[in-house]
């Protein structure tokens, strides 16, 4: 009776020990350490990062945090000139991402015969699966002598940094966003091409309406990718902590993001030093911008009630 | 019968043959006369045909991937497949409603009013006025029209079923396709798109796939007997519900198979 073969086909039984019943306790207490631990390590990573970063925000005069002068060595932090970086090279990447994802996703969600579809579909996957140095490296190769030989005083700018951003940042926003609109039923589409939609119609005012919480959900991801990632916007920015000029040209002059500063000094402070904790404290104004974004991006689906596509 | 041999047909499928992807034939060599202002009933067992034929009529065929075609489908005496043809305008003419009622997201009104807008309609109050016979026609007029600006997915089944046919009509088409109309509704509600549709005809075209072989008989004009693929039979009400020549339709119509 106490076989420890063929458990799944044995009978219920009445008694609280029987092996079945130890296994799925078992089971289940491993699931939920599993699931308990994942939030908690999150917690602390959250927790270290306040307490090393702290003090950043308690000893430099928060005027100085708020100056345009990033010097450590002079113990000037100014935070402007990387925030400003960030915001260029990320709004850059996002203007151009978006509308070009979205009419990826749209060409081969609604438009693309099969056959097109089927050979389109794996170039993007191969995309994503692109370590992000190479796309960097392809970066300073390939896009910034282009982008000097159009006239900019260096080609390592802010629109450099935005175009490989872009790409890295496409194929999370196309896969889904076709996700979103595969989830919207065909019976919209025939309803609306029934009472004599064109299919742009169609699209425009009855599709993308329909999948507009995932679409949503797409572009944060996308936006998320692209304001977190390092190393690749590194190698192409210039690494300049400089507020660059206003206007269109700010694109084109060499900035420092907030992440590249980080990860190109750290290796270069004592521990506990004030700039270690400023750097920390960048961390914890990036912390703060993602989690914002993830924020509003559940505000705008509606609460992180209806997840993905589909339904209104 | 002679005058109405003379009419010339709303809606003429000569030798169509059409196969999906998959190798299923789902009509085989069909010829059919539809005339105008007539109620023109399509029935049979399900996985006849009668749906394909119904999307062939406004090319919402094109949607399948794959399929193959022969023969024509003339709409007005002009083939509807011709290279000339404006899809769009050719689905606003041949308007369709599906078995399973297809609201689209937003409001009522909205649903009253894409096709318009879509058609480029822009006159407020030719719309309002479509839009208000549309749903009186459909027969749903006055369970709706104090709450127009709620979702149309807040209505019960056959509330939605009406309102997509009332979203058809609005845009005042020639010819009506209607697939099961009344597969949602209860009876009172039946009755009521049964009686609409009688005074519809007197302006438009209709086909309809109906629910059962007793509402075909209620409603037809004329109507066709369908079986996998195979047009069997056309004929009057009377012909063919109370005297059918074939034996197959007679067998189905009897209840010996269905």
């Amino acid at each position: 009776m106490a076989a420890q073969t063929n458990l799944n086909s044995m009978p219920p039984q009445d008694e609280a020990t029987t092996p079945t019943n130890w296994r799925e306790l078992v089971i289940e207490n491993l699931i939920r350490l599993a699931g308990i631990s994942a939030v908690l390590i999150i917690t602390m990573i959250f927790l270290f990062l306040l307490r090393e970063g702290f003090p950043a925000f308690v000893e430099v005069p928060l005027s100085d945090l708020f100056s345009s002068r990033w010097y450590p060595i002079e113990d000037k932090f100014g935070l402007l000139p990387l925030l400003a970086g960030s915001l260029i090279v990320t709004v850059g990447a996002v203007v151009i991402a978006v509308p070009l994802g979205l009419t990826t996703a749209i060409y081969l969600g609604e438009i693309a015969p099969p056959w097109q579809r089927e050979i389109l579909k794996p170039f993007i996957e191969v995309l994503a699966g692109i370590p992000s140095i190479v796309l960097g490296f392809f970066g300073w190769v390939a896009l910034a002598p282009l982008i000097q030989s159009m006239g900019a005083p260096s080609g390592l700018t802010a629109f450099t940094g935005s175009l490989i951003l872009a790409y890295m940042a496409l194929p999370t926003i196309i896969s889904i966003t076709e996700d979103a609109l595969y989830a919207v039923p065909k019976e919209y589409r025939d309803g609306a091409l029934a009472i004599g939609a064109t299919q742009w119609q169609t699209i425009w005012r009855v599709v993308l309406p329909a999948a507009r919480s995932g679409i949503v959900i797409a572009v944060m991801l996308g936006i998320g990718r692209a304001i977190g990632e390092t190393m690749a916007v590194m190698l192409v920015t210039g690494n300049a902590a400089n507020i660059p000029d206003l206007g269109f040209g700010a694109l084109f002059q060499p900035v420092r993001t907030m992440t590249a500063t980080i990860a190109a000094e750290m290796g270069e402070v004592a521990q506990g030093s004030l700039h270690y904790s400023v750097l920390f404290g960048i961390g914890i104004v990036l912390f703060i911008i993602t989690f914002a974004i993830n924020s509003l991006a559940t505000y705008f689906v509606g609460g992180g009630k209806r997840r993905r596509g589909g339904q209104i | 019968m002679k005058e109405q041999a003379m009419t010339p047909a709303k809606i003429s499928v000569k030798n169509t043959t059409f196969t999906y992807g998959d190798g299923t034939q789902a009509l085989k060599n069909i010829n059919l006369d539809i005339r105008p202002n007539e109620l023109f009933v399509l029935f049979g067992p399900s996985r006849s045909g009668k749906t394909t034929l119904m999307r062939l009529m406004n090319r919402l065929s094109d949607l399948i991937d794959d399929t193959t075609r022969e023969g024509e489908i003339l709409f007005n005496g002009q083939d509807v497949f011709g290279r000339r043809t404006d899809i769009t305008d050719l689905r606003r003419r041949v308007s369709m409603v599906f078995a399973i009622p297809t609201p689209l997201p937003g409001s009522i009104y909205d649903n009253m009013t894409y096709g318009l807008r879509m058609a480029g309609i822009r006159d407020k109050a030719v719309i309002d006025e479509r839009v208000e016979r549309g749903l009186q026609q459909a027969a749903i007029w006055d369970e709706v029209k104090d709450r127009l600006d709620s979702s149309a997915f807040a209505l019960s089944g056959g509330q939605k079923q009406r309102l997509c046919l009332a979203r058809s009509l609005a845009l005042e088409p020639e010819v009506i396709l209607l697939d099961n109309p009344t597969s949602g509704l209860d009876p009172i509600s039946t009755a009521t798109v049964e009686r609409s549709l009688y005074e519809l005809k007197q302006t438009y075209t209709i086909i309809m796939v109906p629910h059962s072989v007793q509402q075909a008989a209620r409603v037809a004009d004329r109507a066709a007997f369908m079986l996998n693929g195979e047009l069997v039979e056309v004929g009057t009400q009377q012909e063919l519900f109370l005297n059918p020549h074939d034996k197959r339709t007679e067998d189905y119509i009897t209840g010996r198979f269905g």
